[in-house]
């Protein structure tokens, strides 16, 4: 009952009040997949250190995969608030499933769209929409990481195409993907190329041993003389600043994501310290919990009032890397910091898998490091406050 | 088949009801409002009649033009039509309320009218039989299992203590109940596609309100309960209370 109707959650400066009604209804409805869909079996997931595949053709039906693109491509042409609130409620499911959503959505079926011939658009994108393609995004190399302008994996012109020679590492959804876009150099510039499973010369085995991420798969790419088809470079992709520009629509979503991730911890924190009681009284009551129970509602109401304005702008068209940064930076922090203060709120409970938190706490981990560390987001914003540049 | 779903806006249930200055309605500011839980099922049912037997479907309400909101939730679980019967007053009661949609219902002629069985706000679960003998359609409430074949229709609705099932045919007025079936979560292809949907308004044919709200309340604040600590040495204490002060025994 009440499919419809809108659990509460946290939002104290009614934020609420600013959204068009299909964009709370959009909310509304991704938190309840996320309630009668992702709730139920993530922890069982998360332990098996497994990506929950039975959510992919759901969550095509749902609309997730690309819905701001133009409806001819599969996409719904909704908003970016509209869609920072689906990255929003999805992590509040888990990162896991998040970072699945993400990766399909701004890291494959963007550069598609937007480096990508029109026949590349169409053989791709409508079945990336419909879950029936799964795409991965291949940057990070074992020895290129905060530094992908140094990648090693390169691409060579031939007769009939391109052989790619390099490997791949950290990369979601990789074994499990049906098409690759990958960055190589072509000539000394980074080019992307569509690199398609069963490719002769690629494979993509499964990363094992996570803490973290855990109900994701992430995967090494190796590509030995794997021969790509002329019609698989993605003709408008120039440069390192390509694939950035990948990294911006992803980051985007990983500041709601986060900010989710930070509700759910808050929300659970604040549930049980009202309901455990401590010498008489509930935990909820002694002024060091409400100081925390304050904190963290302010960084989340911080964190919900940077996405929004992030939001308008980016729908405005005016929206810059580096404020992306920004958000990105402060709220894996953030999130980072409540989690840890959720689970020792619990106190022995915080560590079991009946509470989310300690697997949010987990998952944030990733979640911080991937898509630019802290540190890379300060440095960005370091030389955009300064003009100089401490890392290149 | 023709199919007409009867739908409410009404303050979702998590909301703490505050009473407002003129003390007979309720305080709307920070309230949301939702499509009432029971008319979900009413939609649900609707829909998958689209589905099955393609049947035609139109959400109807009666209210302001805030209460659209609840044709639009219909339309994004897949109601095709909408129409809101406009009223002068926000506060209508039951009866105003019935006259209106049975106006509409004699004159659109449906096989199958959808509702809940009750709405959340006022819970007054009178419109269902009050739409029956307003338009002289049978009905049937509090509806868990509905079968539609060949006009023949057979309805499983809860009754004290057991079910009860009735067989009748169209057309038929149904008050849905929870356990009809799951009301399906819209996609975001359905909430784009109502956004693109027009509700058709019309002026209510019906003005008058039988009923007059003269006060609203709060239920009192319950008492803080009390505990008694002594074991089985309590008891003379217990019943001594009980029959003093709760005056139960
Ligand atoms: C679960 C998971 C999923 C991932 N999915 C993908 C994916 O789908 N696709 C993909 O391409 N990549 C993916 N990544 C990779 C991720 O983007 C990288 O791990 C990240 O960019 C950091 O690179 P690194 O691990 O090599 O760390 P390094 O770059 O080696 O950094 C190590 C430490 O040094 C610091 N550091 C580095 N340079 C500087 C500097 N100049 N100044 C100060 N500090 C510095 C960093 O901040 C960090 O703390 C994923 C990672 C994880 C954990």
């Amino acid at each position: 009952m009440q499919a419809l109707s809108s659990i509460k959650a946290t939002d104290y400066y009614n934020l609420e009040d600013l959204y068009t009604e299909e964009e709370k209804s959009i909310r509304d409805t991704v938190r309840e997949f996320v309630k009668e869909e992702v709730f139920p079996i993530i922890e069982k997931f998360n332990q098996e250190m497994k990506f929950p595949t039975e959510l992919i053709p759901k969550m095509a039906e749902l609309g997730v995969f690309g819905p701001t693109l133009p409806e001819q491509y599969g996409g719904m042409g909704i908003s970016n608030i509209a869609y920072g609130l689906i990255m929003q409620e999805l992590e509040r499911g888990d990162s896991g499933v998040r970072s699945f959503a993400s990766v399909q959505s701004a890291l494959v079926m963007y550069p598609i769209y937007t480096f990508g011939s029109e026949e590349q658009r169409m053989k791709y994108l409508p079945k990336l929409a419909t879950g029936e393609l799964i795409g991965c995004f291949g940057l990070t190399e074992p020895d290129f990481g905060s530094n992908p302008g140094g990648m090693i994996t390169k691409a060579e012109k031939v007769d009939s195409g391109y052989i790619l020679n390099g490997a791949k590492m950290w990369i979601t959804n990789g074994t499990i993907a049906d098409v690759a876009v990958v960055w190589a150099k072509l000539d000394g510039k980074v080019r992307g190329f569509l690199v398609e499973k069963g490719t002769k010369g690629f494979s993509a085995p499964e990363m094992k041993g996570k803490l973290s991420l855990r109900a994701s798969v992430t995967s090494e790419l190796v590509f030995e003389d794997c021969l790509i088809p002329e019609e698989n470079l993605l003709p408008n992709s120039t440069g390192l600043k390509s694939p950035l520009m990948c990294l911006t629509q992803a980051r985007f979503g990983i500041a709601w994501g986060t900010t989710g991730l930070a509700m759910a911890c808050y929300e659970a924190a604040l549930n049980y310290s009202l309901s455990r009681v401590q010498f008489g009284k509930p935990i909820a009551s002694f002024q060091i919990t409400q100081e925390k129970l304050a904190y963290m509602l302010t960084e989340i109401t911080k964190a919900q009032l940077l996405n929004y304005r992030l939001a308008q702008l980016k729908d405005a068209g005016i929206m810059r890397p580096q404020q992306v940064s920004l958000a990105k930076r402060n709220n894996c922090e953030i999130a980072k910091i409540i989690a840890s203060m959720a689970r020792e709120m619990l106190g022995a409970n915080g560590i079991l898998d009946e509470y989310p938190v300690m697997r949010h706490q987990n998952n944030i981990e990733s979640v911080k490091t991937y898509e630019g560390t802290h540190e890379m987001h300060t440095l960005i914003l370091g030389e955009d406050i300064t003009g100089i540049s401490a890392f290149e | 088949m023709k199919v007409i779903v009867c739908v409410s806006l009404v303050p979702d249930s998590t909301t703490k009801v505050k009473i407002a200055q003129d003390g007979k309605s309720i305080d709307e500011s920070g309230v949301q409002f939702i499509l009432n839980p029971y008319d979900e099922f009413a939609v649900e049912e609707a829909v998958s009649l689209k589905e099955k037997l393609n049947a035609e479907t139109l959400a109807v309400t009666v209210g302001t033009d805030k209460a659209t909101e609840a044709v639009k939730k219909a339309f994004q679980m897949g109601i095709e039509n909408g129409v809101l019967i406009k009223t002068d007053n926000e506060i209508v009661d039951t009866y105003s309320v019935a006259k209106n949609l049975a106006d509409f219902i004699n004159e659109q002629k449906p096989d199958l009218v959808l509702l809940g069985k009750q709405s959340i706000d006022f819970d007054s679960s009178a419109l269902p039989s009050m739409l029956s003998e307003l338009t002289g359609i049978p009905s049937v409430n509090v509806v868990v299992k509905l079968t539609i074949g060949d006009n023949k229709v057979t309805a499983e609705k809860e009754i004290e203590g057991g079910q009860e099932i009735i067989s009748t045919t169209l057309p038929v007025i149904i008050g849905t109940q929870k356990g009809i079936n799951t009301p399906r979560y819209p996609n975001l292809k359905s909430i784009m596609a109502a956004k693109k949907k027009n509700v058709e308004t019309r002026h209510s044919t019906y003005n008058e309100n039988a009923t007059e709200i003269i006060k609203m309340e709060l239920p009192p604040i319950k008492g803080k309960g009390k505990i008694l600590t002594d074991g089985a040495n309590s008891v003379p204490e217990l019943v001594k209370l009980l029959r003093e002060e709760a005056k139960v025994i």
